[in-house]
């Protein structure tokens, strides 16, 4: 059981790193396997936790979880990044070092956040709440300061996952009808998005949402 | 039982065949005939649930209340009514070289299943199927919004997805929260997070926890509802997306998304000891209907104007919810009614108007009681409706909210007024010159279906004047239940 435990303080540090890893990486494709390899932490930690306290229905989301988030999405992204061919390197709204510092400041702030709640948990996985919130944080971070539509889709889809995390370490898990019915929405909403790339591609030609400040800017004058 | 699947079936099927068979000519028929079906489904269940009282479903996921179930009768009446309108209003469009078939196949197909997400939203008793319902909801109108491809239909599309997107996952961790709390309580599984089961044991769940949930809950929903400062996708989308759209977001999403902040208010109203949740609400409301009414004065194009008049009248719903008590809450609800009916009404009108003059810019829609009377009428009454003049619905409902309002949070009262005197200026000096003034622009060759503008109205004017005996039953014990 101990090494169960350890196990899964484990996982939750790995997908913290990797939050930060996705926050200074530039590369649209290794995004994609950062988020690829955040979905495999994030399966084995549910495993992990569905083995030592003998949540059976824990061992589906592990399925679920692996199925869409390992396999399916990272491959659709990859499918659209080839298709619409984004090769660039891009840059973020802020350097990579202050995007860094705020990160930090932000998982000081979700550690706090999550002391009162974690208190009160009576999960073994209690003490892996405040990554799960930080986790959030960062994906959050990620989709304000990235101007490009694939990375801030990417920073969408992460914060899922933080979501999925907190719902595992804070009630090990939620029902399954409900995981299943946001699994699909997510489906759903990626394969809709997918649509949607093209409808922007096609309109501006790039996918650089600099372009789509239009409305801002007119908001209430030109208009 | 058997109404709820039916209520619920009705739509997916009417999608599906309308996605499979691909735009016919008789597309917009199946289209009304599908949303015909689902009203009168939804009014056997009504009148099921007059005679029986409340119904629970199928394993008690179901849950059919005097809360719900004039909203679900209202989504199906106003999801019919937006089918009849768009079938002369989105031929006019294919005419203007604006839609060709597969976006009218996506539009049709995506407007049933949209009204699906609608009514689930509401029958659901599990908060989980509630969070899912309202995220569907927005994944099956963002391509609607973008329906016309243009470069500012693609960017109201976008942030409408993200905004939406980003605010509903805080709504998540508000539904993981109180699952949290709930299962303390109710043992995990599918239990804890029925509606009536957390209801049942609210006065036990962890006050706070619940209060950093409803946070959670109120900022997510309240994405959706409009409530400024969430506000910023609400126009974009009311705008730039096809008319009929513009009608069901305003007349239906805002209604059922406000409903969830509701439904969550009422747990946490019993959890906790203050009036925590009733404050965040009132601060909420108040803020977005002061600063929606002042930027109405700024607006240039004639859907965005009703639409940050929309943000202004959720403004005022979700305050009187804050207030509280039996008058607030019926008014509260009185005002989610003719709101939405109106709202919609005046969009139909709008989306003619805009068809006639051939653009949204306001200065450029001029004299249309010479080129078509029934639009124009449609327009200057609409707008009076929602106004708030005597003796429209609106007025009833204004006047009970501000009543309450002296006497709950007399501070409030001068604000809400002030408000609603700027907006009335903004408004109605908009509208005046549209409908009276001179003009030169030709009639349309397709005539307009202001059948659906007339009948809102005129229901309107009625629960202006009178309310049915069995309706006010209803919001008088959906008051008592909210608390």
């Amino acid at each position: 059981m101990q090494i169960g435990f350890q196990l899964i303080n484990l996982f939750a540090a790995i997908l913290l790193l990797l939050a930060f890893a996705m926050l200074a990486q530039r590369r649209v494709v290794s995004l994609i396997s950062l988020f690829a390899a955040q979905g495999l932490v994030l399966a084995m930690s549910t495993a992990v936790v569905a083995y030592t306290t003998g949540q059976p229905h824990l061992y589906q989301s592990t399925a679920l979880t692996l199925l869409l988030k390992v396999f399916f999405l990272p491959w659709l992204l990859r499918r659209l990044v080839r298709k619409l061919d984004v090769r660039w390197e891009f840059e973020g709204l802020i350097n990579v070092s202050t995007t860094m510092l705020i990160g930090i400041v932000l998982v000081v702030f979700s550690f706090n956040l999550a002391v009162p709640i974690s208190q009160l948990a009576s999960t073994v996985t209690r003490s892996t709440l405040g990554i799960a919130m930080a986790c959030i944080m960062l994906s959050f971070l990620m989709m304000i300061t990235r101007r490009k539509a694939i990375p801030q889709v990417i920073g969408f889809l992460s914060m899922e996952n933080g979501l999925f995390f907190a719902a595992t370490s804070a009630t090990y898990g939620m029902p399954m009808v409900v995981e299943l019915g946001i699994a699909l929405d997510v489906l759903v909403g990626m394969l809709i998005l997918g649509v949607f790339f093209f409808q922007i591609r096609e309109q501006f030609d790039s996918l650089d949402l600099t372009h789509l400040e239009q409305l801002k800017e007119h908001d209430g004058e030109a208009r | 039982m058997i109404e709820i699947i039916l209520v619920l079936a009705l739509p997916v099927t009417g999608a599906a065949v309308l996605a499979l068979v691909g735009h016919r000519a008789c597309a917009p028929l199946v289209n009304i005939v599908a949303s015909l079906c689902t009203l009168v489904a939804a009014a056997a269940l009504t009148i099921r649930v007059v005679e029986n009282g409340p119904l629970l479903a199928l394993g008690n996921q179901f849950l059919v209340d005097p809360f719900n179930v004039f909203l679900v009768a209202l989504t199906a009446f106003v999801g019919f009514t937006t089918a009849v309108f768009s079938r002369p209003y989105m031929a006019i469009e294919e005419q203007h070289g604006r839609l060709n078939p597969a976006r009218l196949r996506l539009y049709h197909s995506m407007f049933q299943l949209f009204n699906f997400t609608m009514l689930l939203a509401l029958l659901t008793n599990n908060v989980g199927i509630l969070w899912v319902a309202m995220e569907a909801a927005t994944l099956t109108t963002v391509l609607l919004v973008s329906l016309y491809r243009t470069p500012a239909s693609l960017e109201a599309a976008w942030k409408y997805f993200i905004l939406c997107g980003v605010g509903i996952a805080q709504a998540l961790f508000g539904t993981i929260l109180l699952y949290f709390a709930a299962e303390k309580l109710l043992g995990a599984g599918g239990g804890a997070l029925l509606w009536t089961e957390l209801n049942a044991v609210r006065a036990n769940l962890e006050p706070t926890v619940l209060s950093l949930a409803f946070v959670f809950l109120l900022v997510g929903y309240g994405t959706k509802v409009g409530l400024v400062p969430l506000h910023n996708w609400l126009p974009d989308a009311h705008a730039e997306g096809p008319t009929p759209v513009s009608a069901v977001l305003s007349g239906l999403l805002l209604n059922v998304a406000l409903y969830a902040v509701v439904r969550c208010k009422i747990l946490v109203d019993g959890a906790l000891p203050g009036a925590f949740a009733r404050n965040l609400m009132i601060g909420f409301g108040l803020l977005s209907v002061v600063v929606a009414s002042f930027l109405l004065s700024r607006q240039k194009d004639i859907k965005r104007l009703f639409a940050y008049s929309s943000i202004e009248h959720m403004g005022i719903i979700t305050f009187a919810f804050g207030i509280g008590g039996p008058i607030a809450n019926f008014a509260g609800l009185l005002h989610m009614t003719v709101h939405s009916l109106t709202k919609s009404a005046i969009f139909f009108a709008a989306g003619h108007a805009a068809q006639k003059a051939g653009t949204q810019i306001m200065d450029d829609i001029r004299g249309l009681i010479t080129i078509s009377p029934v639009v124009g009428w449609g327009l200057a009454i609409g707008a009076l409706a929602i106004l708030g003049m005597p003796p429209f619905g609106v007025f009833a409902s204004e006047f009970l909210i501000l009543t309450s309002a002296m006497r709950e949070q007399p501070w409030a009262t001068p604000f809400l007024l002030i408000a609603l005197g700027v907006a009335f200026a903004a408004i109605f000096s908009r509208v005046q010159p549209m409908v009276f003034g001179e003009t030169t622009a030709a009639r349309l060759p397709v005539r307009p279906a202001m059948m659906p503008v007339f009948v809102h109205l005129s229901l309107v004017l009625m629960l202006g004047l009178w309310i049915p005996p069995f309706l006010a039953d209803w919001y008088r014990s959906a008051a008592k239940l909210i608390g």
